[in-house]
């Protein structure tokens, strides 16, 4: 517990003096929110199409930076330092944390600007907070395994897409539909039942990807 | 001898419902559930079951390599994924040409053609994440996480989502193990035989599959 908050620490502190990861992040989804938004032209766009390029924009700016949380351990040479003092549960509870800060974060970021931008009415906000923090957290246990996954098999970039899409499949699907129910769509699906899925599928993730991490840590 | 009597039943059960398939009457008669395309019903299904199957056989073998080390699991896991990568993709072209003549369209995003199609793009990845780690222990490690965490949470697709989702495929919208109720007596026999049969057929490919590898081990072929 106190080596994860360690871990933790050291990823924050790395962080803001390199701001790596937070620009990849921020840059990347108000890039693709700009793109959107000018292409769209202040056309009115419907729930459904909204909550689409919601949860796109966030899923490929995660995908574009998160996906370096291990890479850059071995860039700068410190994973053996890492693997030495630090437990594996520690190492991937302390990543785990603050990738899930800088998921929060870039969400407290990019929920106004998306309303500012593509002018969207935002109803039901205790209903999209929660869908933000439980697909946050699937999100984020996948993509930690993967990371580490990627970093282990020393392959890099495009490779780490085409290997979370499909593990990510169902979350993206039901995090849509509930945000659309949130934007003032109809979809058809009961706010229960999608938490129920997002919630199982924070746990399942959360629970594999602890598990299976210390294979791909250690050799 | 077992897998002698596992060979003859899967092509006597295969060519029975071959046959059978033809020659009774479309199991979903009327122009809804797409005539005499209907007849696919007897190979799709099946299929789609299979690498399902196969998906599970590989996250199992996934599962010992990662306690034991062995490679030989490994590589059955892998050769589990291959068929069940061949298996996804026929059942995906099958599915969607059924699927013009019932519904109108190849494609419309059902929860039971979403999973087929993350199937497909799973193994796809996977293979992929193979090739490109040239690191013969990183591979088998690497790609083992994959598949038992992919496996995980495949459940979500496989069960969740259609149930959770109005879906054009009849049996989804109920319990999913049910399907035979709703079928005549006739039907449910057929596609209880064609399921069994491609269920032999598979693990007669498997080991087919794995005979090869180890050939080409010997053969000091590296394999992926």
């Amino acid at each position: 517990m106190r080596k994860a908050w360690a871990v933790l620490r050291k990823d924050v502190r790395a962080e803001y003096r390199t701001r790596y990861a937070v620009n990849a992040l921020f840059l990347f989804a108000l890039v693709t929110l700009t793109a959107l938004s000018f292409a769209t032209g202040g056309a009115a766009l419907t729930p459904l199409l909204a909550a689409v390029f919601y949860w796109v924009i966030l899923f490929f700016s995660v995908f574009a930076s998160l996906a370096q949380t291990f890479v850059k351990e071995s860039e700068t040479k410190t994973e053996i330092l890492l693997k030495l003092n630090a437990p594996d549960d520690a190492v991937f509870f302390g990543k785990w944390t603050f990738n899930l800060l800088l998921v929060i974060l870039l969400n407290i970021v990019l929920t106004p600007l998306f309303i500012v931008m593509l002018n969207i009415q935002l109803s039901e906000w205790g209903v999209w907070i929660s869908t933000l923090l439980l697909g946050g957290i699937g999100l984020v246990s996948t993509t930690t395994l993967l990371g580490a996954l990627i970093a282990a098999a020393n392959v890099r970039g495009a490779l780490f897409s085409v290997l979370a899409f499909p593990v990510l499949l169902p979350l993206l699907v039901t995090a849509i539909r509930v945000s659309e129910l949130c934007l003032g769509g109809s979809a058809e699906i009961s706010r229960v039942d999608a938490y129920l899925v997002l919630g199982s599928y924070a746990a399942v993730s959360t629970t594999a990807a602890w598990l299976l991490f210390p294979f791909v840590w250690r050799d | 001898m077992l897998m002698a009597a596992i060979k003859i039943a899967a092509v006597v059960l295969l060519t029975g419902v071959t046959i059978a398939a033809f020659l009774t009457a479309p199991p979903l008669g009327g122009m809804q559930a797409g005539g005499d395309a209907s007849r696919l019903f007897y190979f799709h299904v099946p299929m789609a079951q299979v690498s399902f199957v196969s998906f599970m056989v590989a996250a199992v073998f996934s599962v010992l390599y990662l306690r034991t080390r062995r490679p030989d699991h490994d590589m059955m896991a892998t050769v589990a994924a291959e068929l069940g990568l061949l298996f996804s993709i026929v059942a995906l072209i099958t599915g969607s040409l059924w699927a013009k003549q019932a519904w109108g369209a190849y494609w419309n995003w059902d929860p039971r053609q979403l999973f087929l199609f993350a199937l497909v793009l799973f193994y796809g990845a996977f293979f992929a994440l193979r090739q490109a780690t040239p690191n013969l222990d990183t591979r088998r490690r690497v790609s083992a996480v994959y598949l038992v965490f992919g496996g995980a949470i495949s459940p979500f697709l496989f069960f969740v989502l259609p149930r959770l989702y109005r879906s054009l495929h009849e049996d989804a919208n109920q319990v999913v193990t049910s399907t035979q109720s709703t079928m005549s007596p006739l039907v449910g026999t057929i596609f209880g035989f064609s399921s069994v049969g491609f269920l032999l057929l598979y693990i007669w490919l498997f080991k087919l599959g794995v005979a090869a590898e180890r050939i080409e081990q010997d053969a000091g072929h590296r394999t992926v």
